[in-house]
């Protein structure tokens, strides 16, 4: 049909072997490219973020289930814990358990003096360091008076500390022999090697430094007012910096804005205050066991890379935590405390229990009422509301429902149940009957969906043989939907377990120790924890936190599964 | 007497269907064919007719009861206390915990008897009502036993009550929407017009006001803060956040869908679907937690690495995370419209010449349209809405500014800000977050309808 051509639409031929046409459909592959690869990212760049969100949870959950425990012979005295020989339960609870344990670490780490000393030991301790001796003595009076080996929990920080989340700790051998000059209190140790040269060097240069940052400063100072009080105490630190620092072989001075030095020597440790290129003067943090020459590689030098203002562990403490974990004492254990206990102020003693229960406790109240009003709701909806304003007025309520942000339940709740009814605060019933009312369309659209799903075939066979409207809904409709309910009402409780927003609202944002015992004791809820958590500045806290998140995530993932089990097991295809 | 109510409504129930069920078989004589409805429905007709009033006279009774309890307590005190809701509810409070032995103090006389006069009300009114129930439903259980004959037509009564049942549940729904807008309205209506309110902004100045600051100075030293109750900073910032949200959510969502429905193969699908899954079951809570502790460190150091001062508790952070959190919601409802568009339509492109994309971009998005559109307002909707990720990674201060680098505050990290703790209900700091929550609702409420009428009227055309 050559006149085709010529007609107007296409006033020119086009020849498609042209160099243009083939530039243009290269241009156009090549859009065709660009589009499908930008598809392609937006894919993986959200798969990415997933990801990264899930590892990082669990690179900062994964530590907060071990914990650090010290195990120790404890003699239980029966003069500190029982004095009256009674081993009435009532004595044994109260007794002070943490004097034992004090004891132990003393016997343990001997040497260390000085009330403030004492009081750093005692620090690494965690102040439920004696629950477990009480416990068993409790479950066994009889070993008082026996010496018994028990783990005793650490304080968070020295937990920390322990998983190496402070600071790098790098040990030298020395080449040199060293002689202490005392056993306690201030040594200095002269090394025939030099040992100290490299930190030595370090600090002149940092010296040098300092030097030129201040020379550089004075110039400014000067050129705006020669005479300024700033110019003359500047020029005097210059003087003192460099006749310091003109002295070959003077000895520096350590402070704890640099990182700590320490000497390993004689099963002892020093911490340096001042050291020259091969001797080093400093405090016994740990006593010496003789005065004796050391070989070299038999004495170290040890540094602690982070600053000691910047840790929490001081150097003491790290010190003793290092040489009990070289004598073995130190253990790391399943952390049972975060799965056994409620919440607590002190990090190593929280857990999620409480939480736990208080979100099973809402989860009860919440499928005990969402369940059946949104069935019998669904049912009325897809089966026997007349079809008029009114029936149309709830359809479009249920969809809007659905949308309404969930912190707009919780003014619901808040207004409603706590101020209207005076129902409790923080009570595990509210938090149920809120979360019950967020998740209701979500039951009522899924009951629908799947009822819907059922052949009308079933249900005509039905009133074919006799059966009334409702006997052919709950006889024969209901049932085959089940399947697809059971999974949409999992789905909406999974969703009720991980909403924060409205509980914040009825108050179950409290510090609630115990374990709640009933519907209407004061609960938190696991989101709710977990935001209680994040707020909190320890440092431990943040490992808490994700490893409540790794829980919280874990039973939403068992829910989920559960859901698509039960789809793939039940599901029947008409 | 609440368990023991419960026990007796419980047995008393039980007993009725079980007569209800025996007294069917006896009636029809061995021939149970005969009877209009099966025994059971009988028996359930019975078990209804006692447990529907046993229960109505426990629930008006017990109310009742208190309130005549309550009564006969502030008898003992003059008239002006009577009066006077704030001080009765002291002394109500006060005999409460005297009749339940918690009272910590001592009693004067006139508390004391009227504590007496409590208890002694509260149980005579709960044995009346106890046995008022019982007897109404040994009564309603004789009455059934005459009416169950053969050719009773029990079915049909049960029916309609299981009918009544039914629909009662699906106004639930609408009682809940009634009781989120009465709540969230009464509250707010008194935040704006309650006489006894002090401190109290006009509707003007809320809704036009550049200042944000509930929380007056308490003391003298904290120098001269006055209360402002301006809205504009915190719908800004709401806005700010679901802005970079959208700008993140909108074009990754948008190509995942396109991606998803048009380019990938059934493996990829079977992998990208259950991650989008994922992320859509994350709860919020999570991604608050790793927008405060993982991404606004990050941005904050990139920010100082180039010399920019970033807040700690930048929009950006908070925005980017939320803008993660809404990309499954943008996929998926983009997702179903896109692959809504009938076959035909991209045939007749491809049949053109067109290639994919140029079917996507000409065809498929403009035929989708619609759909896209309102997904994005319900993205937009569920943003504005969203609270932990804002209240973990967003700031508390009304800073009124479009520079996504600093903190802003929002409408849902107010209204948590105030209500959490203790609050009572005649301060207008308190009500002003039912005043947030009334915006917040009206325009999730305005969005979401605007997107339906999207749908609704431009749908289909291209069937």
């Amino acid at each position: 049909m050559t006149d085709i051509t010529a007609t107007p639409m296409l006033p020119k031929r086009v020849r498609f072997d042209s160099e243009e046409m083939v530039a243009r459909v290269k241009r156009r592959y090549r859009s065709e490219r660009l589009f499908k690869s930008l598809g392609g990212a937006a894919l993986l760049l959200t798969a990415v973020f997933v990801v990264t969100v899930l590892l990082d949870i669990i690179y900062k959950g994964l530590p907060a289930f071990t914990q650090h425990h010290l195990v120790l012979d404890v003699p239980v005295r029966a003069d500190v814990i029982d004095p009256k020989g009674t081993k009435n339960p009532e004595d044994l609870r109260s007794a002070d358990y943490f004097a034992l344990m004090r004891d132990a670490l003393a016997t343990a780490v001997p040497g260390i003096e000085g009330r403030v000393e004492k009081k750093r030991l005692n620090g690494i301790l965690s102040s439920g360091a004696g629950n477990e001796l009480r416990d068993r003595v409790l479950a066994d009076p009889s070993i008082i008076g026996t010496t018994v080996k028990v783990p005793l929990l650490l304080s968070d920080d020295s937990d920390i500390y322990l998983k190496g989340k402070q600071t790098r700790v790098t040990e030298i051998p020395a080449r040199g022999t060293a002689v202490p000059s005392a056993t306690k209190g201030e040594i200095t140790i002269t090394s025939s090697g030099t040992e100290f040269a490299d930190d030595v060097a370090v600090l002149k240069k940092a010296i040098v430094n300092r030097i030129a940052e201040l020379k550089s400063r004075l110039t400014i100072v000067e050129t705006r007012d020669p005479q300024a009080a700033e110019a003359t105490s500047l020029k005097d630190e210059i003087a003192a910096l460099e006749a310091h620092s003109s002295q070959p072989a003077s000895a520096e001075t350590l402070d704890s804005k640099m990182p700590s030095l320490l000497v390993a020597i004689n099963g002892g440790l020093v911490k340096l205050s001042s050291i020259s290129d091969s001797s080093a003067t400093g405090t016994a943090l740990l006593p010496l066991q003789s005065t004796n020459e050391a070989a070299p590689g038999k004495w170290s030098v040890v540094t602690y890379d982070k600053p000691e203002s910047n840790r929490k562990t001081g150097d003491l403490e790290a010190a003793v935590l290092e040489k009990l974990r070289a004598d073995g004492k130190v253990e790391n254990k399943f952390n049972t405390i975060f799965f056994t206990h409620g919440d607590s102020r002190d990090a190593e003693l929280a857990g999620i229990l409480g939480s736990l229960v208080g979100s099973v406790l809402m989860l009860i109240v919440t499928i005990a009422l969402a369940l059946p009003f949104g069935v019998l709701a669904a049912v009325y909806l897809e089966e026997f509301a007349p079809k008029n304003k009114f029936t149309n007025l709830i359809e479009i309520n249920i969809n809007n429902l659905a949308a309404v942000p969930s912190i707009v339940f919780g003014l619901l709740g808040l207004a409603v149940f706590l101020n209207f009814f005076g129902l409790p605060r923080s009570a595990p019933l509210v938090g149920g009957l809120v979360l019950a009312l967020l998740v209701l369309p979500t039951i009522i659209i899924a009951a629908r969906a799947s009822m819907r799903a059922v052949p009308p075939s079933i249900k005509e066979a039905a009133l074919g043989v006799g059966a009334s409207h409702q006997q052919a809904i709950f006889h024969h409709v209901l049932p085959l939907a089940t399947p697809g309910i059971m999974t949409g009402t999992i789905i909406g409780m999974a969703h009720a377990l991980g909403e924060t927003a409205p509980l914040l609202m009825i108050g179950m944002l409290a510090f609630i120790v115990d374990v709640p015992q009933g519907f209407t004791d004061p609960a938190t809820a696991l989101p709710a924890q977990i935001y209680i958590w994040s707020d909190l500045p320890e440092q431990a806290f943040e490992a808490k936190t994700a490893a409540a998140i790794m829980v919280l995530l874990g039973v939403l993932l068992l829910m989920n599964g559960l859901a698509i089990w039960l789809r793939s097991k039940f599901e029947r295809r008409w | 007497m609440v368990y023991p109510f419960f026990a007796a409504l419980t047995l008393l129930t039980g007993i009725a269907y079980a007569v209800g069920q025996r007294r069917a078989v006896s009636v029809a004589d061995g021939r149970l064919a005969d009877l209009h409805s099966l025994p059971i429905y009988h028996a359930l007709f019975t078990a209804i007719g006692v447990f529907v009033p046993m229960l109505a006279i426990f629930v008006i009774g017990t109310p009742l009861v208190s309130w005549m309890a309550h009564s006969a307590a502030l008898a003992q005190f003059d008239p002006s206390v009577q009066a006077d809701p704030l001080r009765s509810g002291v002394i109500l409070r006060d005999v409460a915990s005297i009749s339940r032995g918690q009272f910590a103090g001592n009693a004067s006389p006139e508390l004391a008897q009227a504590a007496k006069d409590y208890a002694a009300t509260l149980a005579t009114g709960g044995w009346a009502v106890f046995l008022l129930a019982i007897a109404a439903g040994v009564a309603a259980l004789a009455a059934s036993f005459g009416v169950i004959k053969v050719p009773f037509r029990a079915r049909k009564h049960v029916e309609r009550f299981a009918l009544i049942v039914l629909g009662a549940c699906a106004v639930v729904a609408i009682l809940t929407t009634v009781g989120i807008v009465f709540s969230v309205a009464f509250e707010t209506y008194r935040f704006f017009f309650d006489p006894s309110l002090s401190g109290k902004p006009t509707i003007g100045s809320f809704l036009f006001g550049l200042e944000w600051n509930p929380q007056a100075a308490m003391r003298a030293d904290q120098g001269t803060i006055s209360t402002a109750y301006g809205f504009v900073p915190l719908l800004v910032g709401s806005l700010l956040i679901t802005f970079i949200a959208i700008c993140v959510a909108g074009p990754l969502g948008l190509f995942s869908a396109i991606y998803l429905a048009e380019y990938a193969t059934p493996r990829v699908r079977s992998i990208a679907k259950p991650i989008l899954e994922i992320l859509a079951g994350i709860p919020t809570v999570v991604l608050g937690f790793f927008a405060a502790l993982t991404v606004a460190p990050l941005i904050r150091g990139l920010g100082e690495a180039y010399g920019l001062n970033v807040a700690s508790e930048s929009a950006l952070a908070a925005g980017l995370v939320m803008g993660m959190m809404i990309i499954p919601f943008i996929s998926s409802l983009s997702d179903d419209v896109i692959n809504a568009v009938p076959q035909s339509m991209r045939d007749g492109s491809y049949a053109l010449g067109a290639t994919k994309s140029e079917t996507i971009r000409q065809v498929l998005l403009p035929a989708a349209l619609p759909g896209i559109v309102s997904a994005f307002m319900l993205a937009i909707s569920r943003a504005i809405g969203e609270t932990m990720i804002v209240v973990m990674a967003a700031g508390l201060a009304a800073n009124l500014t479009l520079n996504p680098l600093d903190a802003v505050t929002t409408i849902t990290v107010q209204i948590k800000t105030i209500l959490v703790g203790d609050q009572e209900f005649d301060s207008a700091k308190t009500l002003a977050a039912f005043a947030l929550g009334f915006v917040l609702f009206f325009v999730t409420l305005m969005l979401n309808y605007i997107a339906l009428r999207i749908v609704r009227k431009y749908r289909e055309q291209y069937d």
